[in-house]
């Protein structure tokens, strides 16, 4: 009973989401305090997991859910970015009203699923938090329900991602068929030969694990689910179910497969090289600006794939550094998205930022900073998430990989650029409305500031990620 | 030694542009504000600079006013440090930097603030560029300065400056990214990117071919070498007055830099090994483009191929690993970025008075602006090379060295002088004397008060240098030799 402190944060959630639920169909009109509740239980769990710090391995539930620095934090970062995209994204869902009960009890029921997610040591347990995110991801993604793009976005999601999910289930049976257990090190235990059955288990889990990082060539369902759900929802999209995947990735690729490496390394640099490639050649076309996001998430996927590929431990190490420096960057641009309001109205289109820098200076330059930092322009931290990830590809003489990498890094430069152009050098359109949204200005300013100064500092995240040791 | 001056140098114009950024916006009364703070900050950052020349010790070959902070932790340093032949190039930005803000006074209208921003930041990294010791450092000022030029292009350009600004931002970031992987490669090679170490202990010569290559397609772009030149005529001529200043005076001399700094420096075997391509692409660039820029009819686009030729001239000169040649190459740089800066704010002169870059618009201004055409004349005199300009010092060390390594490539060579001569004489006399056919030209005033400071200021160095080099070839002779010994020993010892 002891150990129960270690799955404290994860209890309280679950509770949590399950009494807000009821507080919220006997009380009417709260919606807006269960929203607070829920930032306010993110809080405590956030608490909660700082206070179970260990630097052991912990092991729960015969083995099958682990605590380590890893998953210690990932939780962190999963939780401080849901901390984040509720808070910036308040005002947001208040006057388009989405922010009744459900909503919030439903991403609180999705970051549990991820925290179970980032833990799991166990095939089960695993597809239990993957289903437990996933679920309320469908329905988050079909809430506005006056929108058809919505409702079409929720189903596609729905259709494509249980598709998936049923891969995932064949390799995870397959798996377990050919080693007797469910459990992750058991597997690496039993799975060490190059034989054609184990590559296939590996292969279907891969391919249910890169649909959900949305890496190519399993991104079909990215751009448009990201365009037609509400933006708040694709801000959540864009941030913590990324961390909690890539968790899963490194998981799997590092315990159960770690035996097999050449026969993963090669679908990796794959998955890495086609990200690249297509998430900067496909966003160019783009008008919708959620649209191109999800474009530019899939190639910033294929990033953050190509240090996993590496098999070091640096590699993984850097791979979180990029993911971090990612989430922030997006949390930015959502945000600007978020006050670019006119009579009740919310715009996402690329025309709609045009001329922004002669009436909102300070937005356009937020945005002017997070797109060069998106692009990989020192002194912005981007270049420093690219600089550490190629670092580690180098390292191993992966100089196709790199050289792959960076010249595509030039080719998205064109279409962040193409956003700057619209926003500095355009004519002006109307002025927005001069929003007051304090979530919103604060997860801005923190964000765009963290992205121009990390220079003056970068070893602080260095010495935060490098106490993860897989390998 | 103790005080961080190159730090400091780097810093002070980023404070500048913050106290410049929380000024308010609007009023006539806080733009002048701006301005002065800007023009305090880059002309204090002049004076240090000009402190640190005087306390340079041109004697001693090892870097000097070196600080070393660890930044991130057990990969990169953050280094910085001066020779002698750095610290020209500090002393040529932190010049033109003042004369750029002051230039602003006429030429910019709107986001003066903005405007006075980019110039900082943008003074500040091109510092950071010629003192970096560390190739990461060195990476992160050299692609820095790509923002705030893109803006500068971009925002307040001409009419086609989307177009340009694009160009110029893909061509040299695309440049770039393999200097990239090579940087990434010296650190796995040798474990380390401080270039003082690398110095030392050299890299291995199975591995130098192909990062010279790296390192040369990014320095080649922004030089900008043929055939990859072709942003540059656009850039200039969509760019407002002061970002073609500071672009052909500054930026295109970080390449001319690093070429001497890291190509030389750290690969001597396969620069050797390059050395037919350079010469090459070199007389390519002198002859092939002067005669580009004889033939247009646009003023900042003349200008900008002769930069292309002068440029040749300065990669020919790096490459004939002679003393003469990499004295006159650096000679040439400084010269170079004196007086094409000088020739663009001739341009920009005469282009805020008629709004027209073309020629043909112009001719006999001689009898109305006498005061302009006496300094267009000087500098026009030094882009050609006259004996008495710092340009004929330049040039004639370059091709003496050239003279040394081969006589074909020098008699060629010496075919871009009398070009040069040609459109840069041709130009001037198409626009100074003539008739005066364009009605509307009477209504042009002469040189105010700050335009003449700005291109007095330029002609005096031009002058003083062409008459008396001694200043500049004693602080680099020391270091250049330094740079030709080693050189010279590392390639003995594959032999």
């Amino acid at each position: 009973m002891a150990n129960i402190i270690f799955i404290l944060p994860e209890i309280f959630i679950s509770l949590s989401a399950m009494f807000l639920l009821i507080f919220g169909v006997f009380k009417k009109n709260s919606s807006a305090t269960v929203y607070i509740l829920a930032i306010i239980t993110l809080i405590i769990s956030l608490i909660l997991i700082i206070n179970s710090q260990t630097n052991h391995e912990i092991y729960l539930f015969n083995n099958s859910y682990k605590i380590d620095q890893l998953s210690n934090l990932m939780k962190i970062i999963a939780i401080i970015s849901g901390i984040f995209f509720m808070l910036s994204s308040y005002d947001y869902t208040k006057l388009t009203n989405l922010s009744n009960v459900e909503y919030s009890t439903l991403i609180l029921c999705s970051i549990l699923g991820m925290l179970v997610m980032i833990s799991s040591y166990d095939l089960i347990v695993f597809y239990i938090g993957l289903e437990l995110q996933s679920l309320p991801l469908y329905v988050l993604a079909a809430f506005n329900r006056n929108k058809i793009q919505s409702s079409e976005a929720g189903l596609k999601y729905f259709v494509l991602s249980a598709l998936s999910s049923g891969i995932l289930l064949y390799g995870c049976s397959l798996l377990y068929g050919f080693s007797g257990s469910t459990n992750f090190y058991t597997i690496s235990q039993n799975i060490y030969s190059h034989e054609t059955k184990n590559v296939f288990g590996l292969v279907f889990i891969l391919v249910g694990l890169a649909f959900k990082i949305s890496a190519v060539p399993f991104h079909m369902w990215a751009p448009d689910v990201y365009e037609g759900s509400p933006t708040s929802v694709t801000l959540f999209f864009a941030m913590v179910p990324k961390v909690a995947a890539l968790t899963v990735f490194i998981r799997f690729l590092y315990v159960p497969f770690v035996n097999l490496i050449d026969q993963w390394q090669a679908i990796i640099i794959f998955l890495s090289l086609s990200s690249m490639i297509f998430g900067a050649v496909a966003a160019i076309g783009q008008k919708n600006l959620k649209r191109l996001i999800a474009y530019s998430s899939i190639g910033h996927m294929g990033y953050a794939l190509a240090g996993l590929a590496v098999g070091t431990n640096s590699g993984i190490q850097n791979s979180i550094i990029y993911i971090c420096i990612y989430l922030i960057m997006n949390l930015g641009i959502f945000c600007c998205l978020f006050m670019m309001k006119r009579n009740g109205k919310f715009f996402d289109n690329l025309e709609d930022l045009s001329g922004l820098s002669k009436n909102h200076p300070v937005i356009s330059l937020s945005l002017l900073i997070l797109l060069f930092s998106l692009a990989g322009i020192p002194p912005m931290a981007g270049f420093f998430a690219k600089f550490y990830v190629f670092m580690s590809v180098i390292e191993k003489s992966m100089y196709f990989l790199a050289i792959v990498g960076l010249i595509s890094t030039v080719v998205s430069a064109f279409y962040y650029l193409k956003i700057i152009k619209i926003i500095y050098f355009d004519e002006p359109k109307e002025k927005y409305d001069n929003v007051n949204f304090i979530g919103v200005k604060i997860s801005l300013t923190l964000s765009t500031l963290l992205i121009l100064l990390y220079f003056v500092y970068p070893s602080g995240l260095i010495n935060l990620i490098s106490k993860i040791n897989i390998i | 030694m103790n005080f961080p001056f190159l730090s400091s140098l780097i810093l002070l114009p980023l404070i500048g542009s913050f106290f410049i950024l929380i000024t308010k916006p609007g009023k006539n009364t806080n733009n002048k504000s701006a301005k002065y703070v800007a023009l305090f900050t880059s002309f204090s950052n002049f004076i240090i600079s000009i402190y640190i020349w005087y306390i340079f010790d041109p004697h001693i070959f090892d870097f000097q006013f070196v600080e070393n902070k660890s930044w991130i932790n057990g990969f990169i340093n953050y280094k910085v440090g001066i020779d002698g032949i750095s610290i020209l190039f500090i002393i040529l930005t932190t010049l033109i930097s003042p004369l750029c803000i002051i230039s602003v006074n006429n030429t910019v209208t709107n986001k003066l603030k903005e405007f006075l921003i980019a110039i900082l930041v943008m003074e500040s990294l091109m510092i950071g560029v010629f003192c970096s010791l560390d190739l990461v450092i060195f990476y992160l000022f050299f692609e820095g300065g790509l923002i705030p030029m893109f803006l500068i292009i971009g925002i307040w350009g001409g009419s086609r400056r989307v177009y340009s600004a694009f160009k110029f931002f893909l061509f040299t970031l695309l440049g770039s990214v393999l200097m990239l992987v090579a940087i990434i490669s010296i650190f796995w090679i040798n474990g380390t990117t401080d270039i003082v170490e690398l110095y030392k202990t050299g890299i291995h010569v199975k591995y130098q071919y192909l990062l010279w290559l790296a390192f040369f397609s990014s320095f080649a772009v922004k030089t900008p070498m043929w055939p990859v030149h072709t942003w540059l005529p656009d850039a200039h001529v969509e760019a407002p007055t002061a970002g073609s200043v500071l672009l052909a005076a500054i930026l295109l001399k970080m390449a001319g830099y690093g070429f001497i700094r890291f190509s030389i420096g750290l690969f001597p075997v396969a620069s050797e090994y390059f050395i037919p391509l350079i010469y090459f692409l070199s007389l390519v660039a002198i002859v092939y483009t002067s005669f580009v820029a004889l033939m247009q009819d646009d003023m900042k686009k003349l200008i900008a191929y002769s930069s292309v030729a002068h440029m040749g001239y300065v990669t020919l000169g790096i490459f004939t690993m002679t003393q003469q040649g990499l004295e006159g190459s650096i000679v040439q740089m400084i010269s170079h970025g004196l007086v094409s800066a000088a020739l663009f704010l001739c341009v920009g002169v005469v282009y805020e008075r008629m709004h027209s870059r073309l020629i043909a618009s112009y001719g006999g201004i001689v009898s109305i602006m006498p005061r302009y055409a006496v300094l267009f004349m000087i500098f026009t005199l030094a882009a050609i090379g006259l004996p008495g300009t710092s340009g004929f010092i330049g040039e004639f060390l370059i091709l003496m060295g050239a003279f040394k390594k081969s006589i074909i490539v020098a008699t060629i060579a010496t075919l871009g002088v009398i070009l040069g001569a040609a459109y840069m004489l041709w130009l001037y006399k198409r626009v100074i004397f003539g008739k005066l056919n364009n009605i509307e030209l009477i209504k042009m005033l002469d040189l105010n008060k700050s335009e003449t400071f700005i291109l007095v200021s330029l002609a005096i160095p031009t002058l003083v240098f062409g008459f008396y080099p001694e200043p500049l070839l004693n602080t680099i002779e020391v270091s250049i030799n330094n740079l030709i010994d080693t050189y010279n020993y590392q390639i003995s010892l594959i032999e």
